[in-house]
């Protein structure tokens, strides 16, 4: 456990593939049922909806409350292009167009109002969200309100995998590098940042045309899978489910966003035969979790063994299985 | 050699004028005071200095590696990066942060690597990491502060916060540094380690220092020429003596001593 890579490859890589290998023989063997497909398709989807948005909020302090409207835009983006090109091709170029063009509007809403400071960047957010859905529910090519189907499926098990596990893994060597640490500081002390040099507006319209992107492809991953997409899909109730992921795990923690949306996702199947109380008790927890912990989960810590005294001393006095 | 050049900086906030037709010249490798009773506007010349606020008029010329730098108007990161670095009277801290990692913020400014680089982890970053890592402890060791460094800043004492402050801004490899009340809620002690530090750091660095201190025996001690400020008008300039015994100065600071030290 010494050298860092074997270290690594132990806690995440093998991890990881146990869990993809794992969850493909299960579909495979018609375990999973499709109702479970549905449940993991969406757990994938929020997380990469919430880590890219973690990165907005969490990390760089700017409170977004439209996040939605990039992963209509990617949705759409996608569905537009596969509908039109029905192949493999189609689809990752549609998914990387949505990606970009989410990234561009983030960049564009982003370079004005981000020199504006908190408030103004949620109104701002939440207007530019509203616009999104009302032009895709004007627009001749989108459809209107009817929207799009049915959008060619391409999302399976083994894209899930890559694109959620390729997201988290891009945004976490984002926060952790010397253009994350800027975004940081932004959420610290914007006055202090700038003080040692931190151009404060370029590193916040980074962070948020980087999470803008990752909003975009998780509206393509949602939009390959669920053949159809209408513009009130990505309302402003959508923009708040993903901030009560982000908040719930915890701002600024990677690791509690992925956590939170798997919590969130068992929670409303274990609730699901008591469709009456279901929301009431959904909205329950959110509020008493907030009450006794709110900071979220992780607060801005990231889950790691260090982060479980007991068992790193467990581990430690293990010191047989611990050398090997 | 003058590195900074203010002329007539005047800065009002509603009715109020903070700091009003200020004139002020610091040669390279100077070590000069700003002092004057609470309110008298010093830190809002710092803020003006550091573009925190623009003036609402006069000029403000730095010189810095044969560059001429007009201030007035500059963002704060422009004014940082053409080399003034400064603390704040109120420590801001990144306080969810490490004491390392706040001195590498500052430090990663002059060590720029890619995006892509970043995102993809691609070879350089871990040298690029390494050296923003070494840069910044290489400073807090400097600081005193080499033991805390994997501490979050905000478990700091009093005084070591101030030092973190300090470490950082050099991190930002600064011409000219500016400290605002860097000894403010420290025992006489810890003073007396701070005043050697900084003229440590100053002569080590090749620093040029202006420095608001409320500690007067510290500003005697080390300053070479004092500027005093009330009302946000210069009152009185020149050597810690001629400061000292200046009539203006005194019945400005009415109540209080000066020359205690
Ligand atoms: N942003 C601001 N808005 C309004 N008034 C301000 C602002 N900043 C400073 N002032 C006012 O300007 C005057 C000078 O303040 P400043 O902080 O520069 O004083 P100071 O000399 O640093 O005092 P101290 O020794 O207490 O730190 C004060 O009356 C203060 O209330
Ligand atoms: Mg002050």
């Amino acid at each position: 456990m010494k050298n860092p890579l074997v270290r690594q490859a132990l806690t995440l890589w093998v991890p990881l593939v146990l869990t993809y290998v794992i969850v493909l023989l299960l579909v495979q063997a018609g375990v999973v049922d499709a109702y479970m497909q549905v449940t993991i398709a969406t757990i994938c989807i929020n997380i990469v909806l919430a880590v890219s948005l973690n990165l907005i909020t969490g990390f760089t302090g700017q409170f977004s409350l439209g996040h939605a409207g990039f992963m209509a835009i990617g949705a759409y983006a996608t569905a537009l292009v596969t509908m039109r090109f029905d192949s493999i091709v189609g689809f990752i170029g549609g998914l990387l167009l949505g990606g970009i063009i989410a990234a561009l509007v983030g960049f564009l809403i982003g370079l004005p109002t981000l020199r504006l400071r908190g408030d103004y960047i949620a109104i701002a957010t939440l207007g530019m969200a509203e616009i999104i859905r009302i032009l895709l529910q004007n627009f001749e090519f989108t459809n209107g309100a009817a929207g799009l189907s049915p959008v060619p499926q391409y999302m399976d098990w083994t894209w899930f995998f890559v694109l959620t596990v390729g997201s988290v893994m891009l945004i976490r060597n984002f926060v952790r590098s010397r253009q994350g640490r800027d975004a940081i500081a932004v959420r610290e002390d914007e006055i202090a940042a700038e003080s040692i040099g931190v151009n404060t507006t370029r590193s916040k319209v980074l962070a948020f045309t980087i999470g803008a992107f990752f909003g975009g492809v998780a509206g393509g991953m949602y939009a390959s899978y669920f053949y159809v997409i209408k513009p009130e899909q990505f309302g402003f109730l959508k923009s708040i489910d993903i901030l009560v992921i982000v908040v719930l795990g915890g701002l600024g923690s990677l690791s509690g966003s992925v956590i939170a949306a798997f919590l969130l996702a068992i929670i409303s199947t274990l609730l699901q035969p008591f469709p009456g109380v279901r929301m009431i008790l959904y909205a329950l927890l959110l509020i008493v979790i907030m009450i006794f912990r709110p900071q979220g989960l992780l607060g801005n810590r990231e889950l790691s063994l260090r982060l479980l005294p007991g068992l790193r001393k467990r581990r430690r006095d293990d010191a047989g299985t611990e050398a090997a | 050699m003058s590195i900074l050049d203010v002329k007539q900086l005047t800065r009002s906030f509603g009715g109020l004028t903070a700091v009003s037709h200020v004139d002020l010249t610091l040669d390279q490798g100077e070590l000069v005071g700003l002092i004057g009773p609470n309110g008298a506007g010093k830190t809002t010349v710092f803020n003006l200095l550091t573009g925190v606020y623009p003036p609402s008029s006069g000029t403000i010329v730095f010189s810095a590696h044969g560059q001429t730098t007009s201030i007035g108007g500059k963002a704060p990161y422009a004014i940082c990066r053409a080399g003034i670095g400064r603390t704040f009277q109120n420590i801001r801290l990144f306080k969810e942060l490490t004491v390392l990692e706040n001195v590498m913020i500052a430090f990663q400014q002059n060590q720029r690597y890619p995006l892509p680089t970043s995102l993809l982890r691609l070879p350089g970053f871990g040298r690029a990491e390494d050296e923003i890592r070494d840069g910044a402890r290489e400073l807090l060791e400097v600081m005193h502060l080499g033991h805390k460094a994997e501490e979050y800043a905000v478990n700091l004492s009093y005084g070591e916060q101030r030092h973190l402050e300090i470490a950082r801004a050099l991190a930002t490899r600064p011409t000219l540094l500016l400290l605002d009340e860097p000894a403010a809620g420290m025992n006489p002690t810890e003073t007396a380690n701070l005043t050697r530090l900084i003229t440590q750091i100053r002569q080590d660095f090749g620093l040029t220092i202006l420095l608001i201190e409320h500690d007067m025996s510290l500003v005697m001690q080390i300053c070479e020429r004092i500027y005093v400020l009330d009302h946000g008008i210069v009152i009185a300039s020149g050597t810690p003596d001629e400061v000292r015994s200046d009539p203006k100065v005194i019945e400005a600071y009415l109540g209080e001593e000066v020359d205690h030290a």
